[in-house]
Parts: structure tokens; C-alpha cells; sequence
């Protein structure tokens, strides 16, 4: 099973090695690490989507809590989260055929970022599994270059009750 | 250096205006440092120098190697804190071996590194190592320290998480720029872990469930390893085993921490373990795991482990939980605070069917050998037991000779087996044995080694003779790598490959570095020679000519379950 494991850690030299190298060390297959900032200058914030069963992933949270410069871990399986990834992509098309991914585009609420003779660049954030689905559209054209930053999330809060609008 | 101990506290003052090499001294003076391990070298030279005219001793090893076993003999003997001390580049990777042991035993070290000059590293400069990067996934933590103002919080921060929680080894690698500054200001020595709260309180409520399975059960069994030891908790354990008639077997590093000659003491169990703590655990119907992570040498095929029983953990390490086998009920904290109260829950309960079952499993399955032919190793292990009054504190290297210690001792007391568990680490025996002997200038200590893990750090012994460390180093020779010779005897058609291990005269060897020297090869002077070992007031060799081809049994095969071991000449 797929789970968000996100990870407030100290900033400081060698925290992207040491949490990097336990997961290689333990034989946790990491799907995704995204590294950045937080509110805090004296804290970073890991998101981690790892895929396992319920055994690996409850070895994977006690392993990460007792890394030192780890402060906090949370799960996310177990809760309300809004999580995104952000894709850019190059897609090959004519200038005939550029309305057609321009509408797509669109339909996926993403922007075109950059035009081309024969691509574009777009730009989309959302569920991997939205991306995934643009994705797949967008072969039909061909893809020349693609990149995603991976997968970053946040709890809902209790107390308001907005469902994610997509 | 003429200032005294300073104050714990963190607002001590009047370090502005050292350097960070008096600042670093200061600080290890600050921890209770008396003894330390180690080996000059260009980038730690700025230390040295303060060492010249310091009230810690500094024990100059043969090898940076030697220097982290023996940080490591000195801590299992006391429970303190090990320290050691390596050059940059090849000196530091040559701590790696010992860190990694210390690692996987859960011991106390910190181990202080120097390096480059801090606008040389990643330069590839001279004697030029990434350390925090070799050494990070086999140490509980590491640090490496650019600027003089951080020295002296890490050095706190290193000590601290050293010994608490599940204890471990830290690293402070340190550019010689940050030990040759000095402190322009005071600096900022409180410590800065907000992700470090090991959990040692254990929970009530979870210890009250562990009582009342453990008071419900007829056929209970203490399964104890090192941690027990490490929290200081052998006594309390002892108390409960007694209060509740529950039989106790210990892994190898819980050795000593239940004494062996108890009616309730079921020895060792795991894969070289006694037929009788095996049998015990496959049948009992409540397993208490204290300080112990069901390593693969301890359970044989998990499938089939304990397979009747209710399983309790108790571990200061919330990641031993479920690891490997699945825990009924877990209870994390120190081993100290949840025993003590345990121990006034659990009942006084006559359990004389299962303890007469043990008893009758411990009188048909002892460990034993024949003693014919050849000297065999095992007699020469019982009759140092037998001479020492099991009270001597032993090391080991790895392989048959330690199973065999680990058999026929006879233990007794926490700290007195010295010995690598987790890691395996050949070559362990011989500087953790001088490291054990420094740290009790009085001890018998006794470095029980096989001729090819003692071939590995022998040159140790010369360090043993310049500070005049009684140490005796029984080296049990059978002229093969025994372990590996066995397995190649029982699974590989006796084809033995690279096993043939040739030694010199190891008693020749010792005199001409200065210690005494004893060869034994008869089975009737084997007595007087290990008398004339102990009598000795320095540092002696004992060579032992052993039967070859001897094998440790009983013996659980790789991947089958406890009970399917193969007893030898036990059956």
C-alpha cells in the first residue's frame, strides 16, 4: 500500500544523507522525497511516499523517528491530507494540432508555459494520479522531456470541513 | 591547563579565549574522562599537544582498530562511556570496524576524529576522509565540526546521546581549524535535540498487562539479553525469576546477568545454545523478552518460534517492537523503570511441573565433550572457569572458541563477558580484553581467543606490555578457522576450502614482545599451565594446542526452528 510519510527534521548538513542512506540501508524503496523548507529557518520538511505493507511501514516510521535529527514523523494514512506533485512537461505537437493540448490542458487545469514551433511546455499540479492520467494523454502527442518535483502533503485541519475541489 | 572540573551547568563560563583543542579537553574532563584510546596523527596534533601536560591517561594502541575495541572492552566492562581518539583519513576509516561492533551491541562511545582544514574538505586533500559519510550507518550518530564555536555543545550532544536511550557510538569528526581557533566570545553549550527523546519511562498500563499474562501463565520463560545488562537491571530480573519460579535463558550478551548455576538458569539459547533453553522456548506458553531484538542466531526459523507462547518485549528501542517477530505486548522504556514495577506485580506462584521439566531437559542435554585425545577446548575453558571461580571477566573473539566460552564458563555476574554479538567482529578479543583491563586495574581478565581471530589483533599485546596490563590471552589453537571449517564439514561435503590456518609458536611470539610465554599441548599439564597464567603478575600468552576438528554442538542449521537442532555427541 502507498503511504505519505512526512518528516520535520533539523537543517542541517547531512539530514538528506542520513535519511536517504537508512531507507537504503533497511531495503525501503522510496517512490518519492521532497525536501524544502518550512515556516521555521531552523527546520526542513521530508515527504516521503513509500509503498509497503503495514509491517514495513510501521518499521519504516520507528526507523526514521530515531534518526537524531529527525523531529517529528506523521503518517498520513490515517488522516484527511491534501497532497501535490508538480509536473512540467514537453509535449511534441504541431501547430496544426496545438488547440487539441492547449483544450486538454485546460480540462486538466493546468498552463501552457512555453510555445514552440513543434512542442509546448506545460505546466500541472495536482494527485500523482491526476498527473499520471495527463500524462498518459499526452503520449499520443509524445513526450520530449518531462519532470516532477514529487509529492508534498498536508493534513486538513479538523475543524473546517472543505473537501478538496478538483 | 591548570582550571578544575568546571559545572555541568550550561551557563559555565571563562572558555573565551581558548582554543578549541583546551576547549575539547575541557569538555571530556567536564564528562568524567579518565582513560582514552587512540593514535596520533597530523590533524589532531593541536589535541595532543594539550594531552602533553593533561590528567587523562591516553593509551597509544597499535592500530586505530585496536583503539575502538579496546573504547568498547572498557565501556561493556563498566558501563562508561568509551572514548576514542583517530587521525583524519586512514586512521579514522580504521575505526570503522569498531564502531559498527559497538553499534550493533548497542555500547557507549564517542569517537573524536580529526580532519582537514575546513576550506580543504571535499578537496581530496592529504590523509583527506569523508567520515560523517563512511560512518554514518553504523553509528547511533555523528558530527562533523567546522568552527570552534559548535565544538564544545557537540562535544555535550555526543556524550549525551552516547549513553542514553539504546546506547550507541558517536562520531565527532573535527577540522583542525576548529581545535587551533580560539573562542572569541563565550560559547553557546546548551544542547540543541529536539528530535532526540529516547522514551524511558515505561507505561503503567502496558506493564500491569505484561504482569497479568505473566501471572496467568504455567510455562513462562525470561528470554534476556543485553539490554538488561546495559540498563543495570540484572538484579531486578533476578528478583522477578526468583519471585515467580520463571526458568531464564539469555542471549550471548545477556550472559552473566542470571548466574548459571541457578536451578532456574537455562544458559544460552539461539542457534549454539543448550538443548534445554531451546526446548523451553518452543514450549513455553509466555515468552518475556527483556533487552533482547530476536536476532536471526537467536530464533532460528521465525515461522516456528515460541510458538505456543504469548510474547512479551520490553525495550528502550521503540524500532526492536514487532521487527522481527510479532509482540503481543510491548512495552517500551528502560528496562530498570519497567522491571521495578513489575516486580511487586508479579505473584509468587509455584510452577514446579515446568521448572521440573527444565530440570529434567537441563540433566539429560548438559553441554559436553569428550575428553580424549587431543586437548579439546572445551576442558580448557571449563578449567579456566574452575580456577578462576567463574569470577574472572572474559573476552572473546568470534567463532567456535566463543560458543564455547559462552558454554562452559560458567557466568555468573553482568560485565564479565566481553564479547562482539551482533557484528561477529573477529579480532575483538584481544584489545577489548586490555580495554576491560584498564578499566579494573584489579580484575582477572581473560581474553579467550581462537588462533585466527587472535592472529587478527595480536599486535595489541605489545600495547598491553608498555602499560603493564595484566591481561591473559588464552589463544585456543586448532590450526583451521574452526566455524568456517564446521560448516564446511557438515554442509559442504568436508571440503575444506581455505581453512587451514598455520600459527606460529604464540608463546615464542609473546616473549619476544616482552609478555610471558606458556605452550600447552597435554591434557596433564593443562592444570598447571593455566596456574602458572594466573599466577603471573603481567601481561601472558597462553597457546593451547587443541583438538582440530572439535565441533560446537548443539546446533541449530541456518533456517530451521529451534527444536530441530542437531545435539552432536550431546544425544
Amino acid at each position: 500500500m502507498r503511504h505519505v510519510i512526512s518528516a520535520l527534521v533539523q537543517n542541517q548538513p547531512g539530514v538528506l544523507a542520513h535519511v536517504a542512506g537508512m531507507f537504503a540501508a533497511r531495503g525501503f524503496n522510496i517512490d518519492s522525497l521532497v525536501v524544502g523548507r518550512t515556516e521555521s529557518p531552523d527546520l526542513s520538511r521530508m515527504t516521503i511516499v513509500v509503498v509497503g505493507d503495514d509491517r514495513v511501514l510501521e518499521q519504516v516510521r520507528k526507523q526514521l523517528a530515531k534518526l537524531v535529527p529527525v523531529v517529528k514523523v506523521r503518517d498520513f494514512g490515517e488522516v484527511k491530507y491534501i497532497e501535490r506533485d508538480l509536473l512540467l512537461v514537453r509535449v511534441a505537437v504541431s501547430a496544426e494540432r496545438r488547440p487539441e493540448v492547449i483544450e486538454l490542458v485546460n480540462l486538466f487545469r493546468g498552463r501552457v508555459v512555453d510555445v514552440a514551433r513543434s512542442s509546448v511546455m506545460v505546466e500541472l499540479s495536482g494527485t500523482e494520479d491526476k498527473l499520471e492520467a495527463f500524462i498518459d494523454l499526452a503520449r499520443t502527442y509524445g513526450i520530449r522531456e518531462l519532470a516532477r518535483t514529487g509529492v508534498i502533503a498536508m493534513a486538513r485541519d479538523q475543524q473546517k470541513a472543505a473537501e478538496e475541489t478538483e | 591547563m591548570t582550571r578544575k572540573k568546571t559545572s555541568k551547568s550550561a551557563a559555565a563560563t571563562g572558555y573565551m579565549g581558548i582554543s578549541g583543542a583546551e576547549l575539547l579537553h575541557e569538555m571530556l574532563l567536564e564528562q568524567g574522562v579518565e582513560t582514552m584510546f587512540g593514535y596520533p596523527g597530523g590533524m589532531v596534533l593541536p589535541f595532543f599537544d594539550v594531552l602533553y601536560s593533561s590528567p587523562i591517561k591516553f593509551v597509544l594502541t597499535r592500530h586505530e582498530q585496536g583503539a575502538a575495541h579496546m573504547a568498547d572492552g572498557y565501556s561493556r566492562a563498566t558501563g562508561k562511556t568509551g572514548v576514542v581518539l583517530a587521525t583524519s583519513g586512514p586512521g579514522a576509516t580504521n575505526l570503522v570496524t569498531g564502531l559498527a561492533t559497538a553499534n550493533m551491541d548497542s555500547i557507549p562511545i564517542v569517537a573524536f576524529t580529526g580532519q582537514v582544514r575546513s576550506h580543504l574538505i571535499g578537496n581530496d586533500a592529504f590523509q583527506e576522509a569523508d567520515i560523517t559519510g563512511i560512518t554514518r550507518p553504523v553509528v547511533k550518530h555523528n558530527y562533523l565540526v567546522k568552527r570552534v564555536e559548535d565544538l564544545g555543545r557537540t562535544v555535550r550532544e555526543a556524550f549525551h546521546i552516547a549513553r542514553t536511550g539504546r546506547p550507541g557510538p558517536v562520531v565527532v569528526d573535527i577540522a583542525i581549524d576548529a581545535t587551533t581557533a580560539k573562542l572569541a566570545e563565550e560559547p553557546d553549550l546548551e544542547l540543541r535535540l529536539p528530535g532526540y527523546k529516547p522514551q524511558t519511562v515505561g507505561n503503567v498500563r502496558q506493564v500491569k498487562l505484561a504482569a497479568e499474562a505473566i501471572n496467568a501463565s504455567e510455562r513462562p520463560v525470561l528470554y534476556v539479553g543485553g539490554g538488561v545488562v546495559l540498563a543495570g537491571a540484572s538484579d531486578l530480573m533476578r528478583a522477578i525469576a526468583t519471585k515467580g519460579s520463571i526458568p531464564v535463558t539469555t542471549t550471548l550478551l545477556g550472559l552473566g546477568s542470571f548466574d548459571e548455576s541457578s536451578p532456574l538458569a537455562l544458559q544460552m539459547l539461539g542457534m549454539h545454545g543448550s538443548a534445554s533453553a531451546n526446548f523451553a522456548v518452543q514450549d513455553c506458553d509466555c515468552l518475556i523478552a527483556v533487552g533482547a531484538r530476536f536476532d536471526d542466531r537467536v530464533t532460528g526459523n521465525l515461522a516456528n518460534f515460541a510458538p505456543n507462547a504469548k510474547i512479551i518485549h520490553i525495550d528502550v528501542d521503540p524500532a526492536s517492537i514487532s521487527k522481527n517477530v510479532v509482540v503481543d505486548i510491548p512495552v517500551v522504556g528502560d528496562a530498570k523503570d519497567i522491571l521495578t514495577k513489575m516486580l511487586p506485580l508479579i505473584q509468587e506462584k509455584d510452577r514446579s511441573p515446568w521448572v521440573s521439566r527444565i530440570t529434567e531437559w537441563k540433566r539429560r542435554y548438559p553441554f559436553r565433550y569428550d575428553a580424549d585425545g587431543h586437548i579439546k577446548p572445551q576442558e580448557v575453558i571449563e578449567t579456566i572457569g574452575k580456577m578462576t571461580d567463574h569470577d574472572a571477566v572474559v573476552a572473546t573473539g568470534v567463532g567456535q572458541h566463543q560458543m564455547w566460552s559462552a558454554q562452559f564458563y560458567g557466568w555468573r555476574r553482568p560485565r564479565q563477558i566481553i564479547t562482539s554479538g551482533g557484528l561477529g567482529t573477529m579480532g575483538f578479543g584481544c584489545p577489548a580484553s586490555i580495554g576491560a583491563q584498564f578499566a579494573l586495574p584489579g580484575a582477572t581478565v581473560i581474553d579467550i581467543d581462537g588462533d585466527g581471530s587472535f592472529s587478527m589483533t595480536m599486535v595489541e599485546v605489545i600495547t598491553a606490555v608498555q602499560y603493564q596490563q595484566p591481561v591473559k590471552f588464552v589463544v585456543l589453537d586448532n590450526g583451521f578457522l574452526g566455524m568456517v571449517r564446521q560448516w564446511q564439514e557438515m554442509f559442504y561435503g568436508r571440503r575444506y576450502s581455505s581453512v587451514v590456518h598455520k600459527c606460529p609458536d604464540f608463546a615464542g611470539l609473546a616473549r619476544a614482545f616482552g609478555a610471558h610465554g606458556i605452550r600447552v599441548s597435554e591434557r596433564s599439564e593443562l592444570a598447571d599451565a593455566v596456574g602458572e597464567m594466573l599466577k603471573h603478575e603481567g601481561p601472558v600468552v597462553l597457546h593451547a594446542e587443541v583438538e582440530p576438528e572439535e565441533n560446537v554442538y548443539p546446533m541449530v542449521p541456518a533456517g530451521k526452528s529451534l527444536h530441530e537442532m542437531e545435539l552432536g555427541k550431546l544425544a
